[in-house]
């Protein structure tokens, strides 16, 4: 009978063996796919039983982190300061119908721990039995900058964001109107579906991050330094160079003329130089320099500086356009920032970064560094050149006029004291008789360090109809770059 | 003069004591690990319940150095190990359970299963102490057939049956219940090993050759088929559909091993497609199984009641368990429905994850090789059939039970053995131990040792008898 026990034997063996097979398999081989079920609760509870790491501002605050409670979610998700920041930490949500957004989204697994770069600490924590805990999150914004965009903007809709033109560090980054993370962080699903669906709703958007994404704004006149920078790289233009300023100039094939603001007129000659045409911001002969370049040459000179470009800070950054098939009106019109284009904030202030820094754009990031729960660097964003779009040349002469803007043209509100200031205004008409959506790009250079600061305000902010981005924008500018070197 | 010395015979108690040490600790860490996972703090009375625990335990090592000194010294530890990880397991349920306001009968798990543990180890202490020689349940072949089939019918006796999650296979005895069928199992596979060992020459004769295949005699027949038809009545009556295989797997292998006959075998397999068309035919229940088994993760497969809801938690469980797991205490076993009995091998993998799986299903390959080991080692037939049938008993449990809940074969209940929340197959099981450490000690034991008999004289009358 030992034959027959032995096959016996070897037969249960095998049994046994299908089970480990069968084990490996969903442990392992499809463990992914299973856990990324959408029914498996156990993943979407796991999400909020993970003491989820802190994000913190650059001088160390606290901006985000995770409270033991003793319910069924286990950690409390806090924003200290909640609305400032919303934009950039975002939120996370116990509730399956709504999802995550900003930082919170973006860098998950960091702050649940559970990516790559913290594959140690896991280790680590497996063999010391400890519970795995998320790694932190280190930001580059700066809190008084960031309170000084917040509190400049005021009660306006718009958005403001500071950079180092130097380093690519994003010190400041406000949207308004803006929302409570904490309210949609809240542990009653239902109520946190119910604000998420009412701000949803809102008309103000308050949801939308405008510094980078949300519907886009006319750049308006801001868009002349591109305009101007596409005129100096062609070489056909310096600084000093006659353009034609009419009082108002003939659009080619339409029945419409481009006017100056107000319908003004920008010189008595009709002619004056590029640096003339920058500092009063004039329309006609911007308009007529554009149509002289081309728009192929300004598409190309917006998209070196970043138009169309996919970019994550890492906050993924809605590409600006520029409209293609222009004929020549359109040109004139789009040269000077009106028709089709659409930027983010961001973007323009990329613009004057990369002129402010002799033409070198770095790369804008909001995250400097990952870290374990230990608070130990395990990854640091490196300061990185993203790319040249002018020569230094060009950006040398570009930042002359700016200076020239903020001391004797439109930008003189954003000049601060001890400071060299470089800015451009701009006034972008949304429609005939709707207050226009107002700007103000800048630069301030002082102690070694260049920031760029773009400020949008929807709707003439307080002034309303009256608003011009040199008398609203330009003071906002003002007082960031204030905060940023006082 | 020759001395013979035996073979391999070291008692190898002391092996056991170590082993036993090793067990106790490992469960008693387990048991310290899921308290201080989900309160923070040691039970209060564990110094008490591991004290007693290991006493009790230490008590049947004693028992076995006084009668059974051959006996098997890894079975024991083997099964303490996986008693007490199940243990602990429960123990971290029930303690969820209790934190989330389950019903008493959930909360109480752990303190009965602990109950049950101890009658465990007394039964196989009296057991081993009560059975000198295992040869002496030869002598009641059709009592322990009587016992194990009362234990079959009994559920559906009016008064004391009691039906349960939609099977009929308890029985009510004052505030106790209990499954007799899972004591049946051991008096069948006594009645079968003393039966067949008995017929087995018969059995094994040669009837009209099939196929290249020898088939039995038509009139040897007879007991396959009744092996089928209680297998049936036990699926039809009492919808158990595990008791029901396990029953006629047990008497299939059973009757293999003792006539060496491939085509019983055979025989067997198509008597149990026959067993599943009329299952087929007769439940739904059967059929969403088979469904749930095929296409677990169907949405409205997923959705329906009875359908894969309950398989599909399991297996996102061992998922999110990983190759590490979540750690004892961490994980959330709770969401799938049953974790303490038919899915705590999904509750363990998600918190032991797929290592501590492995090493798992490795411990009680141990066990049940250890069995064979037995069969095979031992002289007597009949000691062989009982030893095979016990062994066979353990895998095939635990394959019905785990490889339900792994999709390696449709969910069927059966009580995952020493793991699982069960008082009467912890009984049962602890009962299997103790006959298969008696067998055990049979077979190890060394043969009377031949020195003791002098030779000299037989020799030298040999020599005399040369011209």
């Amino acid at each position: 009978m030992n034959r027959e026990i032995r096959r016996v034997s070897l037969v249960v063996t095998a049994m046994f063996l299908a089970l480990l097979v069968a084990s490996s398999l969903i442990q392992y081989g499809a463990a992914g796919e299973l856990r990324d079920d959408a029914r498996n609760r156990r993943t979407f509870y796991d999400s909020f039983d993970r003491d989820r790491g802190p994000i913190t501002a650059a001088n160390g605050d606290v901006l985000a982190r995770s409270e033991k409670v003793d319910d069924n979610y286990s950690y409390q998700r806090i924003y200290a300061n909640g609305q400032l920041y919303a934009p950039v930490t975002g939120y996370t949500t116990i509730t399956a119908a709504v999802t995550a957004s900003g930082l919170e989204s973006v860098e998950n697994s960091v702050l649940q721990g559970t990516a790559d770069s913290l594959f140690w600490t896991r280790v680590q924590d497996i063999f010391m039995g400890k519970k795995p805990t998320g790694g932190a999150v280190e930001l580059t914004v700066v809190p008084s900058v960031q309170q000084a965009a917040w509190d400049a903007l005021g009660e306006s809709r718009g958005a403001a964001v500071a950079f180092d033109a130097k380093t690519g560090e994003i010190l400041a980054l406000v949207s308004k109107p803006t929302f409570d993370p904490n309210a949609l962080a809240a542990h009653d699903p239902e109520a946190v579906a119910a604000t998420y669906a009412a701000l949803e709703a809102d008309p103000a958007h308050p949801l939308y991050n405008r510094a980078i994404s949300g519907d886009l704004y006319a750049p308006g006149s801001t868009f002349k330094l591109i305009t101007a920078a596409a005129a100096l790289e062609s070489g056909l233009f310096q600084a000093d160079s006659q353009l034609e300023a009419p009082d108002a100039l003939e659009l080619p094939n339409s029945s419409k003329k481009l006017t100056n603001f107000g319908e003004s007129s920008c010189s008595s000659s009709g002619k004056m130089t590029l640096a003339e045409a920058m500092t009063v911001s004039c329309n006609t002969a911007f308009g007529w320099l554009g149509m002289e370049v081309g728009a192929d040459a300004i598409a190309a000179q917006a998209e070196k500086f970043g138009f169309g470009q996919n970019l994550s800070i890492p906050l993924r950054v809605q590409p600006s356009t520029f409209p293609t098939n222009l004929d020549r009106a359109q040109t004139a019109l789009s040269a000077i920032g009106q028709y089709n284009d659409r930027v983010t904030p961001l973007q323009m202030a990329m613009t004057v970064a990369a002129i402010a820094n002799g033409g070198r754009l770095m790369t804008p990031h909001l995250v400097r560094s990952e870290q374990d729960a230990e608070l130990r660097v395990v990854e640091e964003t490196a300061v990185a050149e993203l790319s040249r779009p002018i020569s230094a040349g060009t950006a040398a002469t570009l930042k002359e006029m700016m200076v020239a803007v903020a001391e004797d043209g439109t930008g003189r509100r954003a000049r601060v004291d001890g400071v060299t200031v470089g800015a451009k205004t701009g006034t972008a008409e949304t429609s005939e008789n709707a207050p226009p959506d107002v700007w103000t790009v800048a630069f301030g250079e002082a102690q070694g360090r260049i920031v760029a600061v773009a400020v949008v305000v929807e709707d003439g902010g307080p002034r309303g109809l009256d608003g011009t981005g040199g008398t609203v924008a330009a003071p906002m500018a003002a007082s960031i770059l204030g905060a940023v070197f006082g | 003069m020759a001395t013979v010395l035996p073979l391999g015979a070291k008692p190898g108690r002391w092996a056991e004591l170590l082993l036993l040490l090793f067990a106790l600790g490992l469960s008693f860490l387990a048991y310290a690990q899921v308290a201080l996972a989900a309160t923070d703090r040691l039970p209060a009375q564990m110094a008490v319940q591991c004290g007693g625990f290991t006493v009790l335990v230490i008590a049947v090592h004693l028992i076995l150095r006084w009668r059974a000194p051959y006996a098997d010294p890894v079975i024991l530890p083997v099964a303490v190990l996986l008693n007490g990880t199940g243990l602990a397991m429960i123990y971290r349920l029930a303690l969820r359970y209790e934190e989330l306001g389950a019903g008493d009968s959930q909360v109480a798990i752990a303190s009965k299963q602990l109950i049950w543990t101890v009658l465990g180890l007394v039964a196989a202490a009296v057991t081993v102490i009560w059975l000198r020689d295992h040869r002496s349940l030869r002598r009641f072949p059709y009592i322990s057939m009587l016992l194990g089939l009362i234990g079959l019918v009994a559920p559906l006796a009016p008064l004391i049956g009691l039906e349960n999650f939609g099977s009929r296979i308890w029985i009510r005895v004052g505030p106790l219940s209990f499954q007799p069928a899972e004591v049946s199992k051991i008096a069948l596979a006594i009645f079968f090993a003393g039966y067949l060992v008995t017929r087995r020459d018969a059995m094994a004769l040669a009837g009209p050759k099939f196929l290249g295949l020898r088939l039995p005699r038509l009139r040897d027949m007879g007991p396959i088929m009744l092996a089928w038809v209680v297998s049936l009545g036990v699926l039809i009556f009492e919808r158990d559909l595990g008791t029901s295989l396990l029953l006629f797997g047990l008497f299939v292998v059973m009757i293999y091993v003792a006539t060496n006959r491939p085509s019983w075998i055979v025989i067997g397999l198509l008597l149990f497609a026959g067993g599943v068309v009329v299952a087929w035919r007769l439940f739904t229940h059967v059929q969403n199984r088979v469904e749930a088994w095929l296409h677990p993760f169907d949405q409205a497969v997923f959705e329906a009641t009875g359908g894969s809801g309950q398989l599909v938690t399991g297996l996102f469980g061992m998922a999110n368990g990983g190759l590490f797991g979540a750690g004892l205490g961490r994980g959330r076993p709770e969401l799938t429905p049953l974790a303490y009995s038919d899915f705590i091998f999904t509750a363990l993998g998600e918190e032991l994850g797929l290592t501590g799986v492995v090493a798992l299903l490795l411990i009680y390959l141990v066990l049940v090789e250890r069995g064979f080991r037995t069969a095979i080692g031992i002289r007597d037939g009949f000691g062989k059939l009982l030893a095979t049938g016990l062994a066979f008993t353990l895998a095939f449990q635990l394959f019905v039970v785990v490889g339900g809940v792994t999709r390696v074969i449709p969910l069927t209940g059966l009580v995952t053995p020493f793991l699982a929340y069960g008082g009467s197959a912890l009984l049962a099981n602890w009962i299997v131990v103790a006959l298969l450490l008696r067998i055990s000690a049979g077979a190890r034991r060394p043969p009377p040792a031949t020195s003791e008999i002098d030779l000299a004289p037989i020799l030298q009358a040999e020599a005399a008898k040369r011209p």
